[in-house]
């Protein structure tokens, strides 16, 4: 058992993990299980970056795809109620005669994408490329991009606070009768009105 | 004859001037526009005459002319044409005729049209069109005398529906207009034809060049000769384009007067005798000028025998003395077709004009069996009637009689099929130019004659007097367009006929007093054949034959095409584009997974397109 | 080589991966699990990116990734906030309802 051996085994096998579990993902009538199919897609992809010599990719990936973009999924997923409640109605909606066009359409598509890769002889063979190698690249020449990537952060960050607020109390004025800010509530009461329109709406 | 410009354009002056106008100039001040316009121009006609007599007495050779060219007027590739205009002698008979005639012509309408509301547009519309036909007459180029062509038949439209709010009057002018035109698309035809083949529309140019180019009785002369007929016998009311002169009469008396008779029907002939070179070229057109012009005057004649309007009997009797006019031409007799013009402007204008003092003093009154025994009661009207109509039956010595004889004589010459047809002819237009006399004058009702009372206005007798008087001595006068024109060969006819010809008119007036005054020989009367009556009176079928041949098809075509097929074109834009507006908005539905869909189509297009091309 | 034959492969599985998101974000109608599907069509873009990355021996593969992540970071938080704003007021995230923005 060579090394190589090892290697392409793991390689493909993971790979194998990775579309059974997007595949399995993308049909689940269950949200929460279709997030968890999506951690396991994303851990498969972070083994297939570290075979691939990229280290600091599969970290990345780990952390920040299967940490937080997981995570913030989870919490709205939890906020919007979509758990067992809302099963019947995913089955609803996906009605087997309309899988048809979209897996058309896919494998039209993929079959071009593979179609035009070409021939693999010119592709070289697998380089690591590590942590160190990126980080001096990363305040080298792509500095911009660091720069660029917390003004988008920025962006979201304000865009998420500001969409996902609740509405607010009117600003008090002068010579108003209150004289105090009723601060945001986040009480029981507001959970329990968003529950029933939740089952108002799916009435 | 630097000042030969004026002539034409003197009435164009009192044109604009009473068009800006606009009809707030009293009556007093438009005729005074109207007639002296006119009359300025006869007398610059006289002068400029003397001036011609001068330089011909000097010794220039008379077949000559004088050119003045105003200004360059289009230059165009090959085509070089100047507003410039020609004198001679043909040319200056014409403009004696015209302006002399006219001013006549504009004083008695001056009294005639006083009581009309639109008197100032009268004169608008009779100055443009003296100024027009002047332009025609004057013309050095072809295109220049195309141009008063359509100016004379755009203004007979214009006063022949002068009462516009009579649709009669409208249809009639319209017709008028119409039937002319098919002959004026001849003209142009020939127009271009002839610049095609000589590189040239000056007329001198065209004359020269086309005694070089072409031989006696080729093709081409022919054809453009007769198309130039054609154009001619639109204008001039011949067979196959005559049926509108009769029902132009609609038009006031003054009009008839001087369009219908005097002047726009004579532009035919003027304008094979100005084109006569080319004519001469082709033997074929030459006959076919002498046949359309005795058949027509046969025709005519017949009809007029049958007609029960008095302007209507003179417009068949214009349409026959012009019939004479083109066999003159037809038979090379080109200096007594043009004496013919005159003498017949002169006393064709005397006849229209006394039949309007009668009409005004019988209250508007045209039909002669309505009239009767007028000679007392209209003494001035009825001496000039008299002089005009032994003037048109041409008896010696009047000036008809010199200019109707040798026209008979040089058809003998030629054939005389033509002589024969001609001198029945003249047999008709004793009958019935007798006919007219006696019912209109002499031949009492039992009721009595008719109420008459005298028209007011100064303005009504003098000019019949002069033209009366015009029309007994012209005989006398030497034509100064003799000499512009080829000379006829010299006639030595047998005796027998020239005796026929004199004596078969006389003939004639005596079968019309029999007939219509002593009331005998009532068997030769077509009234009791009510079928070959109506068909004589009608002009022979002409009107409904044109009307199933011609009108009825075009007016089926255009019920036909009511939804008018060509429309569709626009149309068929219109509902394309708003059916694919609906297709292409169904695209627009909002829905998320349709866009995504889309973008994935594209997507396989774009890469399919890259990878396979 | 068997690692030239990886790399393709790699290039192929990101294809399947993208393909498979696709499909995702046509057939689902809950808008949060078209958001999922469209985090795995970013992920199969940037391990396309690792795998040249790999293929030249250079960084930027990874640089490209760490891009990517960032953006499809950011694109969640603002969709998530946006599905919670719209279930707010539409009481539903059935995005075929959803559709005001037709022509």
């Amino acid at each position: 058992m060579s090394a190589i051996f090892f290697y392409n085994f793991i390689f493909y096998s993971t790979a194998v993990i990775a579309v059974v579990a997007t595949l399995l993902m993308i049909t689940r009538h269950n949200a929460v299980h279709a997030l968890l199919y999506l951690i396991i897609s994303s851990l498969s992809m972070a083994i297939i970056f570290y075979l691939l010599g990229a280290p600091f990719a599969a970290v990345l990936e780990v952390i920040i795809y299967a940490g937080a973009v997981m995570i913030l999924f989870v919490f709205v997923v939890m906020m919007l109620n979509l758990g067992h409640r809302s099963v019947e109605q995913e089955a609803a909606w996906l009605p087997a005669k309309g899988w048809i066009v979209p897996s058309i359409l896919a494998a039209v598509l993929l079959m071009l994408l593979v179609a035009g890769l070409g021939e693999p002889e010119n592709l070289r063979g697998v380089h690591l490329v590590g942590v160190k190698e990126v980080g001096i690249v990363l305040f080298g020449p792509y500095l911009l991009v660091v720069e660029l990537a917390s003004f988008l952060l920025l962006a979201g960050l304000v865009g998420a606070y500001h969409l996902a607020r609740r509405s607010t109390p009117p600003t008090p004025k002068y010579g108003d009768a209150q004289s105090h800010f009723t601060p945001v509530s986040d009480s029981e009461a507001d959970e329990a009105a968003t529950d029933q329109r939740i089952e108002e709406g799916k009435a | 004859m630097d000042i030969l410009w004026l002539i034409p354009t003197l009435p164009l002056l009192g044109f604009t001037i009473l068009v800006l106008s606009s009809g707030r100039m009293p009556r007093e001040k438009a005729r005074v526009v109207g007639i002296g316009s006119i009359a300025l121009s006869f007398m610059t006609t006289l002068y400029i005459a003397t001036q011609y007599y001068a330089a011909a007495s000097h010794g220039l050779d008379h077949g000559a002319g004088f050119t003045v060219s105003l200004w360059p007027w289009i230059v165009a590739g090959d085509l070089n044409l100047n507003f410039s205009l020609y004198l001679d002698g043909l040319s200056l008979s014409m403009l004696f005729v015209i302006t002399g005639v006219g001013t006549l012509i504009h004083i008695y309408a001056s009294g005639y049209m006083w009581d009309d509301p639109d008197y100032t547009r009268f004169f608008t519309y009779m100055n443009l069109f003296v100024a027009a036909m002047l332009m025609l007459v004057l013309a050095d180029n072809l295109v220049l005398m195309f141009l008063g062509w359509e100016g004379v038949g755009l203004c007979s439209f214009l006063l022949i529906g002068f009462w516009y709010k009579d649709p009669e009057n409208g249809f009639a002018a319209r017709k008028a207009f119409v039937v002319t035109r098919a002959g004026d698309t001849a003209f142009a035809i020939g127009l271009f034809l002839l610049f095609r083949e000589l590189g040239s529309l000056e007329i001198q140019e065209i004359l020269h060049r086309a005694t070089d180019e072409w031989e006696v009785g080729a093709n081409m002369p022919t054809l453009i000769a007769i198309l130039l007929l054609g154009g001619a016998v639109g204008k001039s009311a011949q067979l196959p384009l005559q049926t509108w002169l009769p029902d132009a009469m609609a038009g006031p008396t003054p009009v008839s007067a001087l369009i219908h008779a005097a002047t726009m029907v004579t532009a035919g002939v003027y304008l094979i005798a100005r084109t006569h070179p080319v004519f001469l070229l082709s033997p074929t057109a030459m006959t076919l000028v002498a046949s359309v012009g005795l058949i027509t005057l046969l025709i005519a004649g017949f009809t007029a025998l049958n007609q029960w309007d008095i302007k209507r009997v003179l417009a068949y009797s214009t349409m026959s003395q012009i019939g004479y006019m083109f066999l003159a031409l037809g038979v090379e007799a080109w200096d007594s077709s043009i004496f013919h013009l005159m003498t017949h402007a002169l006393f064709k204008a005397l006849l229209f004009l006394t039949a309007g003092s009668i009409i005004l003093a019988l209250h508007h009154e045209q039909d002669i069996r309505k009239m009767g025994g007028l000679r007392k009661q209209l003494p001035v009207p009825f001496w000039c009637f008299l002089i005009g109509s032994a003037c048109l039956i041409a008896l010696p010595p009047t000036s008809g009689f010199w200019s109707k004889e040798p026209i008979l004589l040089a058809a003998w010459e030629v054939d005389p099929v033509f002589w024969a047809g001609a001198v029945l002819g003249a047999f008709l237009t004793a009958i019935y130019t007798t006919r007219l006399m006696i019912l209109v004058f002499f031949y009492t009702p039992e009721g009595g004659p008719p109420e008459t009372h005298e028209p007011k206005g100064w303005q009504l007798h003098p000019p019949l007097i002069i033209l009366a008087a015009l029309s007994l001595v012209a005989g006398a006068f030497h034509l100064p367009a003799a000499d512009a024109l080829p000379h006829a060969h010299e006639h030595h006819p047998p005796l027998w006929v020239e005796v026929t010809g004199i004596l078969l008119p006389l003939v004639g007036i005596f079968i019309g007093y029999q007939v219509f005054l002593k009331e005998k020989w009532q068997g030769l009367r077509l009234a009791n054949q009510q079928a070959l009556r109506d068909f004589l009176a009608k002009g022979w079928g002409f009107d409904w034959l044109y009307d199933a041949l011609l009108v009825k098809p075009f007016l089926t075509l255009a019920r036909l095409n009511r939804n008018d097929l060509v429309d569709l074109v626009p149309k068929g834009v219109v509902v394309a584009s708003t059916q694919c507006y609906y297709f292409f908005s169904r695209g627009q539905n909002g829905q998320l997974r349709f866009y995504v869909a889309t973008m994935a189509a594209a997507a396989i297009m774009i890469i399919s397109l890259a990878l396979f091309t | 080589m068997t690692d030239a034959v990886i790399i393709d492969h790699a290039f192929i599985l990101a294809a399947i991966l993208f393909c498979l998101g696709l499909t995702g974000v046509l057939v689902r109608r809950n808008l949060v699990f078209v958001l999922i599907s469209l985090e795995v069509m970013l992920n199969a873009a940037g391990l396309a990116f690792i795998a040249a990355g790999s293929a030249w021996g250079q960084a930027d593969g990874q640089i490209m990734f760490l891009a990517v992540v960032t953006l499809g970071a950011a694109e969640v938080a603002v969709g998530l906030g946006l599905t919670l704003l719209l279930f707010r007021r539409f009481n539903s995230i059935d995005i075929d309802q959803l559709n005001k923005l037709k022509g």
